[in-house]
């Protein structure tokens, strides 16, 4: 095995999703099948190689310090699921 | 003459010098749609009649006028439902998007506005752009226009199909680990991933960043060109967009220069289709004959490629994916707190495949796991990209199949995932090492399946790709065994 199920509910939580037990079965599955595949990696020497996470050499990009106008409001709060005001309204975040 | 079956190239000329109106193309492209997209379903959206034909007319009151008209002349594009349309419902094919409707444009629809292209609608894909079949669509499967019962590919499945069924003349997708590519391939299409970089992404809803791309698919070489040209460019508001000026992507069709056209000696191995196998065999004869020189090359890393290619993109898609909350927009499932809130909206929202992507990623990238998956799968990019620096010394483009198979049918891989990962094995290299790549017709299987052959080019070297390609297209053409609508 190389995830249980477990580790599944584990990492679930880490990524706010939750399943239910007959998805985990499934999902276990298909994921330790999955991580399998992937081990394959470790038959590479990649002693002394620098990662590479960008497709090409890319540089930061800085702009003059400028501002400008931003859209309406209303524009950007049209697809709010629950507004009070012009804010948004969410559930409690900070417990008392 | 049915206006619908023409390419971007064959209409604009008729349409300049009058012989034909915009709106009559419009009225054509909105007439194949009606008899076409019951048994399709490229589109999730179609904008409303009315409209476009007003849009249409507005161009050709413009052009009678004597105002000038951009290079997309007033003709209809589809554009993949990832890619924001302001004031157009913009889905992703999700649940957890199902009624968001962006407050702007992505810089490419700004970009074909000013062009004059007219959005006809928006296409149907793998909700998130994950997948390589378009049945991960939360709201509807799309079908090869070639073969009912089979996939149009994916994840730009909707777009590919809408081309290859003649509901639009232009259309916008975007690439991955080859989701414009193979389904061009899969549906007798061209399809044009750009150099990473070449087309801003702002707007694009975002998969995996360091390799996401927008590209066009199309009737022909000419048209990929020519729309490609538009998109294409430097962009304030996307800074991995590069700044380099872009050529004439066009020029490519008038240069005639005799070749070495590298073939990688891994990429036929078996596992490949032999009907793949015979026409892309086939079309590097062509090569051969035109004069071309067959380079054979080695990329010894191609075994390694999908395995980091999934970690890197769900990686990249658990943190591009983690704004979804129902906070801000789109679904939200309320729960007892904000807790569950989050894991409520999720859970609805999001269908199997972006899950099973979300988890995997999250799971690479968490402590304990981060050197085993991530960091291997950063270091294993970096090899590959060794491989295609080493092969373009000995060549200017490299050929080989798009996929290992022709379109499977619907419902074939849907339940194994990995079965289904491992189609990708050709195309996620030009996304891990970022360079430019099209997909050109070169013939169908004894079933009448469409097969694309894969032209890639060193990163910035369009105009080499595109030059292959422009030259495949006509020798194809020539000899009787090419697939695409000549310009």
């Amino acid at each position: 095995m190389k995830i249980t199920r477990e580790e599944v509910q584990r990492v679930a939580a880490l990524a706010r999703l939750q399943f239910s037990p007959e998805e985990e079965e499934v999902l276990t599955g298909q994921l330790d099948k999955i991580l399998q595949y992937v081990e394959k990696l470790n038959q590479l020497d990649t002693t002394g190689v620098e990662p590479r996470a960008h497709a090409v050499d890319v540089v930061n990009v800085f702009r003059e310090d400028r501002v400008s106008p931003s859209p309406p409001l209303e524009e950007l709060l049209a697809n709010v699921p629950e507004q009070e005001g012009c804010f948004f309204r969410v559930p409690k975040i900070i417990e008392q | 003459m049915d206006l619908a079956e023409l390419s971007a190239g064959d209409l604009i000329p008729l349409i300049e010098t009058r012989e034909i109106s915009c709106r009559e193309v419009m009225e054509s492209v909105l007439c194949k749609i009606e008899s076409c997209e019951s048994v399709v379903q490229a589109y999730i959206l179609v904008r409303p009649r009315k409209v476009l034909i007003a849009e249409a007319e507005a161009v050709d009151k413009r052009r009678k006028k004597g105002d000038p008209i951009g290079p997309l002349a007033g003709l209809p594009i589809a554009i993949k439902d990832n890619i924001c349309t302001k004031g157009i419902k913009t889905t992703c094919a999700s649940r957890i998007l199902e009624k968001f409707v962006p407050p702007y444009n992505a810089t490419v629809v700004d970009r074909i506005l000013d062009a004059d292209g007219i959005i006809i609608g928006k296409t149907n894909l793998d909700e998130f752009a994950m997948g390589s079949s378009t049945e991960n669509s939360a709201f509807r499967i799309t079908r090869n226009p070639h073969n009912p019962d089979r996939v149009p590919g994916g994840t730009s499945g909707g777009s590919a199909a809408a081309i290859g069924a003649h509901e639009t003349i232009l259309a916008v997708g975007s690439d991955t680990g080859g989701s414009i590519r193979q389904p061009a391939s899969f549906c007798g299409v061209v399809g044009v991933k750009p150099t990473y970089g070449r087309v801003s992404r702002y707007g694009l809803i975002a998969y995996g960043s360091s390799l996401d791309q927008i590209g066009a698919l199309t009737k022909n070489v000419h048209d990929a060109a020519l729309l490609l040209g538009v998109l294409a460019g430097r962009d304030a508001q996307d800074s991995t967009c590069l700044s380099e000026p872009v050529p004439d992507f066009l020029e490519a069709e008038k240069s005639i220069r005799r070749m070495r056209v590298g073939v990688p000696q891994e990429y036929f191995a078996e596992g490949l289709d032999p009907g793949v196998r015979a026409c892309v065999e086939n079309a590097i004869d062509v090569f051969r004959q035109g004069g071309h020189q067959i380079v054979p090359v080695s990329l010894p890393h191609t075994e390694y490629a999908v395995p980091a290619y999934y970690i890197c993109a769900c990686a990249e898609a658990s943190s591009n994916l983690a704004r979804y909350d129902g906070m801000k927009y789109g679904l939200r499932i309320g729960g007892k707190d904000l807790a569950e809130t989050y894991i409520k909206t999720r859970a609805e929202g999001f269908g199997p495949e972006v899950k099973r992507r979300i988890i995997l990623g999250t799971y690479a990238l968490s402590a304990g796991y981060y050197d085993a998956y991530y960091l291997k799968a950063m270091k294993t990019r970096a090899l590959i990209a060794g491989d295609f620096e080493a092969a373009f010394d000995k060549c200017e483009v490299l050929v080989h199949p798009v996929a290992p198979s022709p379109a499977f049918k619907v419902g074939e891989k849907i339940d194994d995932p990995l079965a289904m990962y491992l189609g990708d094995i050709y195309s996620v290299i030009a996304n891990l090492v970022g360079f430019p790549a099209i997909s050109v017709p070169c013939g169908k299987t004894s079933d009448g399946l469409p097969v694309g052959l894969q032209i890639g080019a060193k990163p910035m070297d369009e105009l080499t790709m595109f030059h292959a390609a422009f030259w495949l297209e006509a020798a194809l053409a020539n000899n009787g065994s090419g697939g695409a609508t000549r310009s």
